[in-house]
């Protein structure tokens, strides 16, 4: 039994008519709905055989469909310069949406790059849940509605033009690279047009968009737009900002997770240490401010606090792990045939940390009755909802700027180090420019949750008769209204009575392959003794390790080649597509040498399907290669990995995605957990959580863009890493000869390195800098 | 409070602040160079990687007090000017060229570091290897690291 991917992958549609404004403004301004209805897929509601809800109806699905009641509209403009103009109601955080966006529009406006500009829209509570950064849905989300816009604009500019050339109708006259070409091959740029093309009155249009045939940058290589102040400094985020007297301001964090401060003993001495300006209590430390953030350092190492202890006690990895054990529920696995085998697989993973580079950072300018404040936040109107009720501010007293943030990782969905610097600012009565230290980082911020997996599957002859998976995870804080959007659908789900966590595990977890009887549940633990939140993928990389590592065992029980058992078993093409692609490219199946091996990884989500293959160095010599303060271990040496995203728009920007996904798949399979012990993080730098580093990265990747024709895009800023990942742990297991069971599979090893004091809760600056110049 | 005098990208400057404070953020809150990023405060991440009389430091480990008035401090924002011409460095240029920068945050480190790297291979009259690619320790937690290998070998042709 097969279910029919036909109706949600392919969604073929033809010339495209929408419906949008023509907005009254001084020169041309054209509006549409952020949500137009030809991102919510029909057939959605009904019910699939034997398939898993997310292979119907997914996450992605799920966003667009929320969003749908509550769009508003998004606006875009043409200036007397030719300029245009389109503040993108998301968060920009590497991902490459500005770009992205960027391209779209010039594509369906023929107007050069250049001459778009793409910044961030404030927070704007108008729009509900339709301003939220998640689930890779950005260009899934706005791709029609970006274009309807442009190709409104586009419109009117070929009907002012037609009138200024004495009558003639638009249809006469073609665009081309910034202006409107008559028939004589007259041009006129599009800024001269910009003010005779405004209106007077908002009115309804429709606009035609360009058939996918004419789309010339669409689909294209380009780089990103800010690729020149990235390289010369000039790209600024939250703590490059200039906003007057924001001066530098940390947090002195507690000694305990979540713990909180009774009093501090030393506050007039820290006041007077050099450069410092204010001292102050927040709930989640103590505030100081002063002239550098070096001395903000000092005054959080001096500062002498009365804390009272979290929730978490005396707890380590154990305690959680012994918890998880105890809420997982029982296999059910239905009556088969008595000469079938049984295969039984248990993972376990341990906490990862989702910290970008960029620190936790805000500013923060809190006045008496308003508040501005400066961010990057993935959901700014839940933001702006926490903020004010924090500082006692109705809403719209606050305001909320957000800033491209370095990087997210699932970070930047919450608020915390933005209500920090609200709260501190609005203490000290001064605006702050706030930062964590990277110890807190690790330490106070949040976690991805360890969880475990297991798998049953029973096998008769070569068939998969059944396939249970029970996934039971440390609690997933979903409290930045991220959940919002999902329970708004939830009634519209072909699914139970289930949590948010559990929604949205149904939503991402697809079947991928013919097995018979197939289920894959969620099971969370409740207590909130953790900061957590989900990082880049959620569940899924997790979920698809165990599940492709079994995969690769049900096919070692019944004697079958894990490409060749694969192949035979998945339910859809355009996924059987990328696989046979990566085992072509990567030569499946070639001799390796001994401590070495290959390995595969499939998943499909975000309407996309992706394929990995990765080849790995366990050998003795490279495993025990030496470097300073660091994790070696065995190395991927080559990956390849196929992705059909459905359309793209920007294959520099796609592969770059994959890239880091991979890159993060070999850290969190190899290389990367946090410890608990004995109540807290034992990581608190970069030397110690062991994110992948120059000397882990594979030295051949191949990243290859399916093209499956379908003329919808999916979603790619996560889908890096489960394929990645499934493929990066049965890689190792083909070299090293055992299943890993573990992750990362270094998690048990001794420590390599000596974890820092936890009070104070910053390590000293150093001052041996001048020492290393060589 | 002790007046310090260095150089930063061409310029002498003169800063009034404590001899301890740290290069980094003299440069950062004070002098509003902000291209060096803060990543850890360690001397780990190399996110503030830049460079003193042409050599890579990390001035989040070095106490303004430590420089004298004849330390040249060069920051990315000044490394195009370290070249002859109106142009980008030609590690910047091959940066751009590998559309290497993600969310961009520690790239302003990565590059300068690359171009300390590439000078000390060429002193020793080799090419680029992979295990030197492997000594950089600077983070780039969005994981552009084979770009980051391809832009360093390209630039150092250029270099």
């Amino acid at each position: 039994m097969t279910v029919d991917y036909s109706a949600l992958g392919q969604r073929k549609v033809g010339r495209r008519r929408l419906l949008g404004y023509l907005v009254a403004a001084p020169t041309l301004a054209v509006a549409v709905r952020l949500a137009s209805d030809a991102n919510v897929p029909g057939h959605a509601l009904t019910i699939p055989t034997p398939g898993l809800p997310a292979d119907v109806f997914d996450l992605s699905d799920s966003q667009n469909y929320a969003a749908k009641p509550t769009a508003h509209l998004i606006w875009m403009e043409i200036r007397e310069d030719g300029t245009v103009h389109f503040a993108l109601p998301r968060t920009e955080v590497g991902q490459g949406i500005v770009t992205s966006t960027a391209m779209i529009i010039a594509d369906e406006l023929d107007v050069p790059l250049q001459d778009v500009h793409v910044t961030l829209a404030d927070s704007r509570p108008e729009l509900v849940m339709n301003q939220l950064t998640g689930g890779s849905n950005t260009t899934m989300s706005t791709y029609y509605p970006i274009r309807t816009a442009a190709a409104i604009a586009r419109g009117a500019l070929l009907e002012a033009a037609g009138l200024m050339l004495g009558g003639l109708t638009p249809t006469a006259l073609h665009t081309d690279n910034g202006a409107v070409v008559a028939p004589d091959g007259r041009r006129i740029p599009y800024g001269d047009l910009a003010k005779d093309a405004a209106v007077d009155q908002t009115t309804e249009v429709e606009a035609d968009l360009k058939p996918a045939t004419d789309l010339k940058l669409v689909g294209t290589t380009v780089g990103r737009t800010d690729a020149r102040a990235a390289v010369t400094g000039a790209k600024q985020f939250a703590m490059d900002i200039e906003v007057p007297n924001a001066l530098p301001t940390m947090v002195c964090k507690p000694p305990t997770i979540k713990g909180t401060v009774r009093s501090v003993r030393n506050q007039a001495a820290v006041l007077e240490m050099p450069g410092v300006t204010h001292v102050a209590i927040i709930p989640t430390g103590v505030a100081v401010r002063a002239r550098t953030f070096g001395q903000c350092i000092d005054a959080v190492r001096a500062l002498d606090v009365d804390w009272a202890p979290g929730e978490i006690g005396s707890d380590s990895d154990e305690d959680v792990l012994a918890r998880i054990r105890k809420a997982e529920i029982p296999m059910a696995v239905p009556e088969v045939p008595l000469l079938a085998k049984t295969v039984d697989t248990d993972f376990t993973f341990a906490f990862a940390s989702n910290a970008p580079l960029d620190p936790d950072c805000a500013v923060a300018d809190v006045r008496t009755g308003s508040a501005e404040i400066w961010a990057s936040l993935k959901v700014p109107i839940v933001a702006q909802q926490e903020l004010a009720e924090a500082l006692g501010f109705p809403m719209d007293k606050v305001t909320v700027h957000v800033v491209q943030g370095g990087g997210s990782f699932g970070r930047r969905l919450f608020t915390d180090a933005a209500m920090d610097a609200a709260l501190a600012s609005q203490a000290m009565g001064a605006p702050v420019r706030l930062m964590w230290h990277r110890a807190d980082a690790c330490r106070q911020g949040r976690v991805h949750p360890m969880s475990t997996s297991r798998v049953r599957a029973t096998v008769l002859g070569n068939d998969v008769l059944t396939y249970e998976q029970r996934h039971t995870s440390g609690r997933t804080d979903f409290g930045h209204g991220f959940g919002d959007i999902i329970t708004a659908s939830a009634a519209k789900l072909p699914v139970g009575d289930y949590s948010i966590s559990q929604f949205i595990y149904l939503l991402t977890t697809g079947a991928h392959y013919n097995f018979g009887a197939t289920t894959s549940l969620l099971d969370e633990l409740t207590d909130r003794k953790l900061n957590t939140g989900a990082m880049r993928n959620i569940y899924s990389p997790n979920v698809a390790v165990a599940r492709e590592l079994t995969v690769d065992k049900i096919a070692r029980t019944i004697g079958k080649d894990p490409y060749q058992f694969r192949r035979g078993h998945i339910r859809n093409d355009r996924l059987r597509t990328v696989l046979d692609r990566v085992a072509e490219a990567g030569r499946w199946g070639r001799s390796m040498p001994r401590h070495h091996g290959q390995g595969l990884g499939i998943h499909s989500e975000y309407h996309g399907h992706s394929a990995c293959l990765v080849e790995i160095d366990a050998s003795p010599a490279t495993v025990n290669r030496d470097v300073r303060k660091a994790v070696t271990g065995p190395r991927v040496t080559k990956v390849v990995f196929a992705v059909d995203v459905g359309l793209v728009i920007n294959r520099s920007g796609l592969k770059a995605q994959m890239m880091g996904g991979i890159m993060d798949a070999i850290a969190i399979v190899l290389t990367s957990s946090l410890h608990l012990k004995d109540g807290n993080f034992l990581e608190a730098s970069w030397d110690n959580y062991a994110y992948t580093r120059q000397w882990n990265v594979p030295f051949d990747i191949e990243i290859h863009l399916v093209d499956s024709g379908i003329e919808e895009p999916g979603g790619a800023g996560e889908f890096g890493v489960p394929a990645a990942a499934a493929a990066v742990a049965n890689a190792y297991w083909a070299a090293t000869g055992n299943m890993p069971t573990h992750f990362p599979v270094n998690h048990s090893a001794p420590l390599h390195y000596e974890p820092y004091p936890y009070n104070p809760p910053v390590p000293p600056s150093p001052t041996s800098g001048l020492d290393h110049v060589k | 409070m002790p007046t310090h005098t260095f150089r930063v990208n061409g310029e002498t400057v003169r800063v009034d602040v404590e001899n301890d404070v740290r290069l980094l953020w003299v440069l950062r809150d004070i002098l509003g160079v902000r291209g060096p990023k803060y990543g850890c405060g360690i001397n780990v991440c190399k996110a503030c990687t830049s460079h003193i009389n042409g050599k890579a430091f990390n001035p989040c480990a070095v106490p303004v007090g430590d420089l004298r008035p004849e330390d040249e401090v060069t920051t990315i924002e000044g490394l195009a000017d370290t070249v002859e011409g109106d142009g980008l460095h030609p590690m910047q240029d091959a940066w751009i060229e590998h559309d290497v920068a993600q969310c961009g945050y520690c790239q302003p480190g990565q590059i300068m570091a690359a171009v300390d790297l590439v000078r000390r291979v060429k002193e020793e009259g080799r090419a680029i290897s992979d295990a030197d690619l492997d000594t950089l320790r600077n983070i780039c937690r969005c994981g552009t690291y084979p770009r980051i290998r391809d832009a360093i070998r390209s630039g150092s042709e250029k270099m």
